[in-house]
């Protein structure tokens, strides 16, 4: 499973990343965490508001910081 | 879901409780400011810091209280509008209607400016027009409801309305007349380039409940993230409004100064703080003579262009065009500002 955060570079990017860290811990599951900054990646992925979380290229969430029951839901 | 259906009563009973508190303690204020005054503190009266203290003892929950419900409702307003489907209403338009909807939009869509260049690519991409985009672009920094709030609770809703009204009508001119000078060719090329997917976004179903949740998620990011610049901005004010003379400000800041809305736009342009912590400072400008047009060019000039914003824009945007947008914003603003002198 590939989960990539989307953002370049800001608090809540980095907030969202660690919610899904959290989450990934809670649940001991191993993951491809990938984080794209570059904006022209951003773009590519059809995100345009940020921070951004997409599970195996699909974009599950835009523009905020995920809540821990949304991203277990995803991962399960 | 059983449990949400169980949690909806709960819910409503306290949505009910704390709109009793809150309108118990906003008709309140006034009393509860003065007993902290002058009971509480035991200033003497008409002193330079009672006037200060009451100052800020009142308007500082005023403004909070304020903040927290039009937060929350805006919040919720929000829920109904993603980036993606304003795209959607705004591809193909045309200029001039495709404007006013832009700039429209702009208030209501949930916007950050550290996805600005994000937005501004998977706008152009696909076939939003570049004027269209920068009406967008203006207008939701610019007509924001902290904004608002802040100029209705601290000046009253003429003043709110009008800086309301002019922004968008600047937001609107200014991207009719980027877009009418065709200058796409200074967009950085790459953007072109950027085969942006049309993603549908998330959270396509939303239940009422959801709804007041992303109110109240907005409650606590964006109050939590506001209100020291509000207490801040409400301590400047307060000193001022203590302090300083009347009339201290009329000779600089006062109508008969026209060199006065010129500069107070190119000290505005630079400066960044957001709306919470320049509109207290503005009201206490007002109370020591100066002038609504000269102070609300400097407050604009302030919120739609800042130097980080231009920073992050030079990402897909050439010097000229960049140059374009600050000088074509900064004109409409300049002009407000002259009109609102002449005829307030």
């Amino acid at each position: 499973m590939v989960i990539t955060v989307y953002g370049p570079g800001c608090a809540r990017c980095y907030e969202t990343e660690r919610v899904v860290r959290n989450v990934l811990a809670e649940l001991q599951r191993d993951a491809d965490l990938q984080k794209v900054s570059d904006y022209q990646a951003i773009a590519a992925a059809g995100v345009m508001a940020t921070p951004a979380v997409a599970i195996d290229g699909v974009v599950k969430l835009c523009g905020r910081i995920p809540k821990k029951d949304e991203v277990r839901a995803w991962l399960t | 879901m059983s449990v949400n259906r169980r949690r909806t009563p709960w819910m409503l009973a306290g949505g009910l409780a704390a709109a009793g508190v809150w309108v118990l303690a906003y008709r309140n204020l006034a009393d509860m400011a003065r007993w902290v005054t002058y009971r509480l503190a035991g200033l003497e009266p008409a002193s330079h810091a009672a006037s200060a203290v009451e100052f800020f003892v009142y308007e500082a929950p005023k403004v909070l209280l304020l903040l927290l419900l039009v937060v929350f409702a805006v919040g919720i307003v929000r829920s109904f509008f993603t980036p993606e489907r304003t795209r959607l209403v705004l591809a193909g338009r045309r200029e001039s209607a495709g404007n006013v909807l832009a700039a429209l939009l702009g208030t209501v869509t949930p916007f950050c400016s550290c996805s600005a260049v994000p937005l501004f690519i998977g706008f152009v991409t696909t076939g939003v027009p570049l004027g269209v985009t920068f009406s967008f672009l203006i207008s939701a920094p610019m007509v924001n409801e902290v904004a608002v709030v802040l100029l209705f609770g601290l000046l009253g809703w003429k003043v709110a309305a009008l800086y309301m009204s002019t922004g968008l009508i600047i937001a609107i001119a200014s991207g009719w007349t980027i877009g009418r000078l065709g200058l796409e060719r200074h967009v950085e090329p790459w953007v072109y380039q950027v085969a942006a997917a049309a993603g549908e976004g998330s959270d396509a179903r939303f239940s009422w409940e959801d709804r007041v949740r992303a109110g109240s998620d907005a409650v606590r990011e964006i109050v939590g993230k506001v209100w020291p610049w509000v207490l801040a901005g409400i301590a400047v004010g307060a000193g001022i409004h203590g302090y300083v003379p009347e009339q201290f400000l009329a000779g600089i800041m006062g109508k008969g100064a026209w060199w006065a809305v010129p500069l107070a736009v190119a000290m505005g342009i630079p400066m960044y703080s957001n709306a919470a912590g320049i509109v207290p400072v503005v009201q206490a400008l007002l109370g020591k003579g100066a002038a609504l047009g000269t102070v609300l060019a400097f407050m604009m000039a302030v919120i739609a262009l800042s130097l980080p914003e231009i920073i992050i824009l030079r990402k897909v945007l050439r010097p000229t065009l960049i140059a374009a947008f600050v000088g074509i914003v900064g004109t409409g603003i300049l002009i407000v500002g002259y009109l609102f002198n002449a005829v307030l």
